[in-house]
């Protein structure tokens, strides 16, 4: 097995404090629901935040809490679980085991310091485009204000 | 496992100047150059053309690329494509991947340079991902040769004809006792003023008496398993109380009955008409067969009558101990056909339907204007005279912010058609109140002309409200449409003696309990969602499940008949290829991890996680595992992962973004 490669970061999102601060957001999305209304929002060109970085899985059932915390760990100042509203998931009930495990990794996250507003799960349907930008302009903008997390980790 | 140094390609699309007039695509493909083990970094226009795709196959060859990762649009359009370049180069398919900087980037970000930044971002993940990816090889597995097809109106009976046309076997439900749907209701289609029965109901006996066309009238789809190719379909097939095997339809049961008179509402007729607690829908029902209304006929409900209608049947065709029965089919493919409903329009009270006298719905005055109808054809007020002058309100439940935003397609047609027939059959002064006509369909425009000559009027405006209270004698015992014209620019109230309500089309009722159990999705109006508005346009997120008509959308029948013939060739190119791959997404264990706590074996929403007692281990047992991997997540070992999903992938890529 090849080793993970880690090329140079080049970016000019900075962390700095004030107005110029620009969250860093993972977004982990399932492919049937808020992945498709991600897709929908770009047919549909409407605009959002491009600090949110969308990661692709099958299922929001298939987001280990460790993602989560791996995120926060390596800097995210955010981190959102979109997945299929209750009774639409593709795979029967995969969102439900993800509203299980969200719940208590919150209140873990929060134990941490970190803010409520930095975790979100959110349901987002497949024509949902207008509920996805709007999330996810809100979830900036609420990280924007609370300014940047910089967690070491536990 | 031989360990092999990636050797990576990266191939940035402009897509025209669908990515290229937002991001600066030449910094991209410098950015991604840098990144270790990347051979290639390269631009193109369209990637996906086939000057693109050959790109990708000559490096592969030439520079013996292991990896490859293109950045263009949404996978969900191209990934096959490009899994399909990469291993026609003889790299396995699954060390490709995908980053969207189309739909993610260039289309839903304003500022060029911070969308640069993202796409950048993206490719280093992607870039990230894919050097850990491994080959895979996809599964295979046989398709069930059978087709089910969800509800009878005119696109379940095409796409039906046309598959068994074909020699596939087909499965038909419909709930209702008859097929034919809403279009059996119609006496004329727009706007060539076809006979609606005189062109369906031969569809619907060939239909019958099709020997590859099993039909499940009055029955039901309760339940769907399976995937695509493989289906387990449960229907349900609801009481008839007559034997549908004896019955020969001679109908002298109906005569028979104890009740003399017809009495109670005749659903086909939208209660406009009356039926006996035996009855059929109507005469060319198919099958033609009778039924019983069980909250009707007195020995069903009470236990006692005379049976006279037993006494009647000659083939002893009548049974009253009749049961829901169910039915179990394998089917390889499913065409959803379930139709729409009309607008309610007693949400609309301004227009006093239920309440005002002759106020009808544009699918009652179909009824009335059918000659199986309740008035025979002539549509006659309550009171059994002929209406001197009918106004027909557009758009009832569309174009409207309080209930539907979208316009139903249909009505300004339809709309038309009624004025012609009823103009027709009672010589009265027709007005049509319209927003805009929208008559947008081959012949279409030509016969709004064509109504024009014929002196129907219209009035610009969207009707305020009907009512009774008059301001003027003339106005006494008449209707009053109340209503901005809109082109001469006053408010006008016209008095009518009948208003047809031209309301809009809805999903069903229950589209929503049938798009959950099939895993399709829907979008805000609950019109049942596509793959892609354009280029698949009867296929859906589910694969081997396909959509016609109007469950989709508002639509007339040459568009609902076209959709259902694309939704048929697309079932019968899967079940005539035989063979479906499917993607190898599934969960794996590792024995030497596993702890036995059977954590994931409840969690699995398919059972495909069996516990070795013997070993002490749970295994996933591939060909049952659908690939969500919510048991990867949820092992406390970590002895689970997920193929094309594995931990590190995931990790690998979520470093790359940050």
């Amino acid at each position: 097995m090849a080793q993970a490669v880690s090329p140079p970061i080049q970016t000019t999102e900075s962390k700095s404090e004030g107005s110029s601060f620009e969250p860093k957001i993972v977004a982990f999305f399932c492919n049937w629901c808020t992945y498709a209304a991600s897709d929908l929002a770009g047919i549909s060109r409407m605009k959002y935040a491009p600090n949110v970085k969308i990661v692709r899985v099958m299922c929001s059932g298939r987001i280990d809490p460790s993602f989560v915390i791996e995120a926060f760990r390596s800097g995210a100042d955010g981190v959102m679980i979109g997945g299929c509203n209750p009774g639409d998931c593709h795979y029967k009930e995969g969102n439900y085991k993800t509203m299980r495990r969200y719940m208590l990794l919150s209140r873990m996250l929060q134990d941490f310091g970190i803010e409520k507003e930095r975790f979100r799960l959110e349901w987002i349907c497949a024509s949902c485009a207008r509920e996805l930008q709007e999330t996810v302009d809100k979830m900036t903008a609420d990280i924007k204000r609370l300014g940047p997390l910089d967690w070491k980790g536990v | 496992m031989t360990v092999e140094k990636p050797r990576i390609g990266v191939y940035i699309c402009d897509c025209g100047l669908n990515i290229l007039g937002v991001v600066d695509v030449p910094a991209v493909v410098r950015y991604a150059a840098t990144f270790d083990n990347v051979v290639a970094a390269k631009e193109y226009k369209y990637m996906c053309s086939d000057p693109g795709q050959d790109l990708i196959k000559k490096d592969i060859k030439e520079l013996k690329l292991n990896r490859v990762v293109v950045a263009s649009c949404t996978p969900t359009l191209h990934e096959r494509t490009f899994r399909t370049t990469v291993s026609t180069a003889g790299l396995n398919p699954f060390l490709f991947h995908m980053v969207n900087i189309r739909e993610a980037v260039s289309w839903v970000t304003v500022d060029k340079k911070r969308a640069t930044e993202k796409a950048k971002i993206l490719v280093k993940a992607g870039v990230m991902r894919v050097t850990l990816q491994e080959p895979l090889e996809p599964k295979t597995e046989p398709v069930a040769p059978g087709i089910l097809v969800i509800g009878g109106g005119i696109a379940g009976i095409h796409a039906s004809l046309a598959l068994a046309n074909a020699g596939t076997k087909v499965h038909l439900v419909e709930r209702e006792p008859s097929i034919g749907g809403n279009m059996a209701r119609f006496d004329k289609t727009f706007p060539t003023l076809d006979c609606s029965s005189c062109i369906l109901t031969p569809k619907m006996t060939t239909l019958k008496v099709h020997p590859n066309i099993n039909l499940y009238s009055y029955s039901e789809v309760v339940g769907v398993e399976g995937y695509v190719g493989n289906f387990d379909v449960t229907i349900e097939r609801k009481p008839r109380y007559v034997n549908e095997e004896l019955c020969i339809g001679c109908l002298k049961c109906i005569e028979a009955c104890v009740f003399k008179d017809a009495r109670f509402p005749n659903d086909f007729d939208l209660g406009l008409a009356k039926r006996k607690p035996i009855y059929i829908p109507f005469p060319q029902a198919v099958p033609t067969k009778v039924l019983i209304d069980p909250d009707d006929c007195l020995f069903l409900k009470l236990g006692k009558c005379k049976q006279t209608c037993v006494d009647a049947c000659e083939k002893d065709a009548i049974d009253f101990e009749q049961k829901p029965e169910r039915v179990n089919l394998k089917v390889g493919s499913i065409i959803v056909a379930t139709g729409f409903k009309t607008f309610d329009p007693t949400r609309k009270p301004q227009y006093g339907y239920g309440v005002l006298p002759n106020v009808f719905t544009a699918l009652e005055a179909e009824r009335l204007l059918s000659p199986t109808g309740p008035t025979e054809g002539i549509p006659l007020l309550k009171d059994g005279t002929m209406p001197k002058t009918i106004g027909i309100i557009h758009c009832i439940g569309s174009r409207d912010e309080n209930t539907n935003v979208y316009c139903s397609k249909v009505c300004c047609m339809y709309s038309l058609k009624l004025a012609h027939l009823v103009k027709e059959r009672t010589g009265a002064e027709v007005y049509n109140f319209y927003i805009d006509m929208r008559t947008t369909g081959k012949g279409y425009e030509e016969f709004y002309k064509k109504l024009l000559e014929e002196g129907v009027r219209f009035v610009r405006g969207r009707v305020a409200e009907l009512t009774t209270a008059p301001l003027s004698p003339g106005e006494k015992g008449k209707l009053i449409v109340r209503v901005e014209d809109t082109l001469a620019g006053y408010v006008r109230r016209i008095p009518v003696d009948m208003a047809i309500l031209s309301v809009g089309l809805e999903p069903q009722n229950d589209a929503q309990e049938l798009r959950r159990m099939l895993n399709l999705s829907c979008g805000k109006e609950g019109f049942l969602m596509e793959l892609h508005p354009k280029l698949a346009p009867v296929s859906t997120a589910t694969d081997g499940i396909y959509i016609a008509g109007a469950c989709q959308g508002p639509k007339d029948i040459p568009d609902t008949v076209a959709q259902a013939g694309a939704a048929a060739s697309e079932a019968l190119a899967l079940v005539h290829r035989g063979m479906v791959e499917i993607e190898p997404y599934v969960a794996v264990t590792n024995e030497d991890l596993c702890s036995g706590c059977q954590i994931c074996v409840g969690l699995c929403p398919y059972f495909a996680i069996e516990y070795d007692a013997e070993k002490k281990v749970s295994r996933v047992k591939d060909v049952m595992c659908k690939g969500c991997g919510v048991c990867v997540a949820a092992c406390p070992s970590g002895a689970i992962d997920q193929k094309h999903f594995r931990d590190a992938f995931v990790l690998a890529e979520v470093a790359g973004v940050i």
